[in-house]
């Protein structure tokens, strides 16, 4: 009989090498996947891992994982502090969605002044969007002790009818000839939030997944309040002495993680997407609880993560129109990534042990 | 506007009707939470059931074969979740978001025969005189029997989780699976089988809206049933009746909606749409009063030695 | 711009180094919104795809991308496209307007064509059908076919597109049967068959004898087919598996001449930038074969409209016309012109109810 031991320390070696064997075993089942649909597996996993980091259009595709992982760099680190504190947003992808319609719509309402503080003032409407979308289940678990997870995920589908309404409605593009969606915002220059250096994937949406990652960094380790997080979920009762409200835990945590969520819309808006349509929001806020995790709610982790996931979608893009592989093919793929780096993860916090009594939990 | 268009016999059938695939999840759901697992996974293991549903109903000219696979093939799914979060102790709403995403691809993937074809029919059943009574006759009276079975089975829930034995223990496993283990249960395995019931009953979900509902077979075509199914599980405060209510509650404002639609009203749609949601969000409001709602170990997991 | 430099001197390079291998290969890419295995939308412009493969074989090579977000995801795919050597992309669905026309700016030597939208460049092309031809025919066989007078009528969104074939089917429903009724239910979503098949479930209860969809669905015909004397219209594919009743004809989104034609011209250096409307004549809009359910007078009525839509003797949108409010619209013999009809966000009178904005 084999069993699991928890280790006293997680093994820090091994939490460097499982992400690398959980790619490992993808290739090698992925591989069997994409044999078995008639395709060649090496070709198959190079374009999907190596094409876009190293292929001949690697220069595109570089700026283009800046492009895709910025939102969900930006989601996850605002996620990971709530869930390390075992506060559960997993609505995120509702903050995005009022992020980017109250950050589009603060920019439209100026349409077509033009004015330095426009994108700045976008900037706060957009966070305030997600932070006060966030901090309904945040003020609801607080005052009622309602479930949080639940009423976040509820919240997404408000969200979404709510974008549905906005882009057929107040938001629609006048000059649309009728067809819904808004204006676009790559045409309306001081609302435009424009690649810093062109070519580069470079915009301010990147630079603030950057900076959450530094400032999450910092917090955790070095700031009194992280502290009070990373003690909350690890022993909830302990955390009474920190000195930090469980109260004001819960509504940092959530403020913030929507906060993050709403700029990672309003930015996404405002460049790569340009304008709020019915099918504005793509599955970044649920991706990005999938990134936390897959970073071991650990900054830097979620930027390596983050990338991770941008790369397969990119890569997944290539190999469809390069392989003709099918979307559902590359869907699966993903899909056996996570299982695999979810369940390889239970080796840096515990080891394998040959037992011989038959008493199992 | 001519709301004497709008049949209430005939609407209240349809929502009975509209309500079955979410019963059959949500139902399943109810009892994984109940022993204490999360499982976010629902719309994935919906989506297989449709598929492995479809896909043997037309192979083998069955419907009710077709949902025997299906339950299967939830099932199946669903034991991949088990092995994460029971096995590898993985964080269960990350597992169960991956399991939406791996269902939704594989669902893809096995069905690329199946799209356009018409699958075989499940008849409802003969009532005789019975679906002649008025009012009552062509409300209860005339459905196929999947749809019975969905309502028997939260009966069924109903009566395990409170009258017996085993209905007890898996409470204990979900309130406290410390103490459960120190009275000698077996956490892991209790829970993997309450996952395992929950997959099939998802499958069988899915099944009904390939097989009766739509029927057809297209990509995605649970079209997030999955996702309502989890709202209605703490909508009705894990309590297997009000699961039902609940459900009829979420269906029948989907057939309602559509009704004054026909009859001429000019409602927001969108607005409409959004109801059920805020609904559920009052309703989790007033229940916080009631702090023994909520499964207490839901979502955390459980290691022996730990 | 830099980028457009990079990308362009790349493509250049590209091209002079594998311009041997390209001369005699032509590369077609296709990015579609969904899967294709939705049996309606994508499905048909994936057998528009596969028609241009069977007509020029080894001459030319496709690609495709399926299930492609609009925004930032398709602006990627259809780059990719073009840096892979594509010569033509053909980018299928409204929501890519903004994209094609971004990507067409950095490779001015890759044609694009996009469907449904309304810009365009020297390199980009619009094409869209006139669906709505299509739609007059169904008002017609509608018109005649119903006993209760209730035509039901399943929308997407309230947009243009779909306005448009709720008026042209109206009007030549009213013109064989003044005492028609339109009910119209809006489902808010491209694609939810669930949700399709409540709409036409509902429809049917409150009367509808008749059920048209702007939904891609089969959903709406097995319900009809469910509850027995109710016909029904396939819509974007034939739907034949329904026929011969419930489903007693149907529109069928034909892309395949339009890509085999467009393609050629890549080929033979003769494509220029245009603004495709095609309908009924071109075949661009195929009228699914009408079946025995339909008695044979209204058949050939059906089939005499059809011919004159085709040749251009008759436009479905001819005055006189009054709108909702009972303003005039269109004077006697007046011919509705394509930017009325493009942006077109009106009911035309005798429709009841109000368009959801």
């Amino acid at each position: 009989m084999i069993r699991f031991e928890k280790r006293p320390q997680p093994s820090r070696a091994l939490s460097l090498a499982t992400p690398l064997l959980a790619v490992l075993a993808t290739m090698i089942f992925g591989g069997l996947l994409f044999m078995a649909l008639g395709k060649d597996p090496v070709t198959s996993i190079v374009t999907i891992f190596w094409e876009p980091l190293f292929g001949e259009f690697a220069f595109y595709y570089r700026p283009q994982l800046l492009i895709k992982g910025a939102p969900l760099v930006l989601i996850a680190i605002g996620l990971s502090l709530g869930f390390k504190a075992g506060i559960w947003n997993i609505g995120a992808e509702g903050q995005y969605i009022i992020g980017a319609i109250f950050g589009a719509g603060a920019g439209l309402a100026f349409y077509p002044a033009e004015g330095w503080f426009i994108f700045p003032l976008m900037i706060l409407a957009g966070a305030f969007g997600g932070w006060i979308w966030a901090m309904i289940p945040g003020f609801l678990k607080v005052r009622f002790g309602t479930n949080e997870i639940l009423v976040s995920l509820m919240l997404v589908y408000v969200a979404e009818q709510f974008l549905a309404s906005m882009s057929l409605g107040l938001l629609k593009n006048p000059e649309g000839f009728g067809f819904p969606g808004s204006r676009n915002l790559q045409q309306y220059e001081p609302a435009h939030n424009a690649e810093l250096l062109a070519g580069s994937g470079m915009h301010w949406g990147v630079v603030a997944a950057l900076i959450a990652v530094i400032f999450a960094y910092v917090l955790l380790t070095k700031h009194r309040l992280g502290f009070a997080i990373r003690v909350t979920g690890e022993a909830p009762r302990a955390a009474r002495f920190s000195g930090v409200s469980p109260a004001r835990l819960i509504l940092f945590c959530m403020g913030l993680s929507g906060l993050l969520a709403g700029l990672a819309g309003m930015f996404e808006v405002s460049g790569p997407a340009g304008q709020i349509t019915i099918d504005f929001n793509v599955g970044y806020g649920f991706t990005a609880i999938i990134v936390a995790f897959l970073g071991r709610l650990h900054p830097i982790g979620i930027l390596l993560a983050g990338g991770l996931m941008a790369l397969t979608y990119i890569g997944g893009d290539i190999a469809q129109s390069n392989l003709g592989l099918p979307a559902a093919a590359i869907q699966v793929f993903q899909g056996m990534l996570l299982f695999f780096l979810l369940a390889f993860d239970i080796l840096t916090n515990y080891r394998l042990r040959r037992q011989h009594t038959a008493e199992t939990a | 506007m001519d709301l004497s268009a709008i049949n209430p016999l005939l609407f209240v059938a349809g929502f009975l009707v509209a309500a079955t695939p979410l019963i059959f999840a949500a139902i399943g759901e109810l009892v994984a939470e109940k022993s204490g697992v999360l499982n976010l996974g629902v719309e994935g293991m919906m989506i297989t059931g449709a598929i492995c549903g479809f896909a043997t109903a037309v192979e083998t000219g069955s419907p009710l074969l077709g949902f025997a696979a299906a339950a299967a093939g939830g099932a199946a799914l669903s034991l991949l979740f088990a092995f994460l979060t029971q096995v590898t102790l993985a964080n269960q709403v990350a597992s169960g978001l991956a399991l939406t995403l791996f269902g939704l691809g594989l669902s893809a993937l096995l069905g690329q025969g199946y799209v356009g074809v018409k699958p075989p029919r499940l008849g409802d059943i003969d009532f005789g005189p019975l679906a002649d009574i008025p009012v009552i006759g062509p409300i209860l009276f005339t459905h196929d029997i999947i749809l019975y079975l969905g309502i028997a089975l939260v009966a069924g829930v109903w009566v395990l989780l409170r009258f017996t034995r085993a209905g007890l223990i898996l409470r204990a496993v979900g309130e406290s699976h410390n103490a459960a283990h120190a009275l000698g249960y077996k956490v892991r395995r209790i829970r993997t089988l309450a996952i395992v019931f929950g997959g099939a009953c998802a499958g069988l979900g899915g099944a009904y809206i390939s097989l009766i509902r739509v029927p057809q077979w297209t990509e995605g075509m649970t079209a997030g049933v999955g996702w309502i199914a989890l709202a209605l599980v703490v909508f009705a405060s894990w309590k297997p009746w009000r699961l039902l209510l609940g459900a009829y509650l979420f269906g029948g404002i989907t057939q309602l909606q559509l009704n004054l639609q026909g009859a001429g009203v000019a409602i927001p749609v969108e607005y409409l749409a959004m109801s059920p949601y805020l609904i559920t969000i009052l309703v989790l409001v007033i229940l916080s009063a009631d702090k023994s709602a909520a499964p207490a170990s839901l979502g955390r997991n459980f290691h022996a030695s730990g | 711009m830099k980028l457009s430099t990079i990308l362009t001197s790349a493509t250049l390079a590209l091209g002079l180094a594998t311009g041997a291998v390209a001369q005699d290969k032509t590369k077609v890419g296709f990015v579609y919104v969904g899967p294709v295995g939705d049996g309606g939308w994508t499905y048909e412009h994936d057998q528009g795809r596969l028609a241009v493969e069977e007509e020029f074989g080894d001459k030319v090579e496709t690609v495709y991308v399926e299930n492609v977000a609009e925004g930032p995801d398709s602006e990627r795919v259809m780059t990719q496209m073009a840096l892979d050597g594509a010569d033509l992309i053909f980018t299928t669905s409204f929501g890519y307007m903004d994209p094609t026309i971004n990507v067409a700016k950095k490779f001015p030597d890759v044609k694009f064509e996009h469907a449904t939208g309304y810009k365009r460049a020297d390199n980009v092309s619009t094409y869209s059908a006139r669906f709505y031809e299509g739609r007059a025919i169904q008002g017609l066989i509608a018109g005649h076919m119903t006993e209760s007078n209730i035509i039901g009528y399943i929308g997407s969104f309230p947009i243009p597109e779909v306005i448009r074939g709720i008026n042209s089917a109206f009007i030549h429903a009213r013109k064989v049967n003044p005492d028609v009724q339109f009910k119209i239910v809006w489902a808010y979503t491209w694609f939810d068959p669930a949700k399709e098949a409540d709409a036409a479930k509902v429809l049917i209860e409150q009367g509808a004898d008749v059920v048209l969809q702007h939904t891609d669905s089969t959903a709406p015909q097995a319900a009809a087919q469910e509850a027995g004397n109710v016909i029904t219209f396939g819509q974007a594919s034939d739907m034949a598996q329904y026929g011969p009743k419930p489903r007693v004809s149907s529109i069928i989104d034909d892309w395949a001449p339009y890509y085999i034609e467009r393609t050629r011209a890549v080929m033979d250096g003769t494509w220029e930038s245009t603004d495709t409307w095609d309908g009924i004549g071109a075949g661009m809009v195929g009228i699914g074969e009408i079946s025995d359910a339909v008695p044979a007078d209204v058949k050939a009525e059906a089939l005499e409209l059809k011919e004159k839509i085709a040749s251009g003797e008759y436009h479905p949108f001819t005055g006189p016309l009054n709108k909702q409010d009972g303003s005039e619209w269109l004077a006697d013999g007046e011919v509705a012109d394509d930017g009325t009809l493009a942006g077109m966000n009106f009911y035309v009178e005798g429709l009841e109810g109000t368009i959801p904005q």
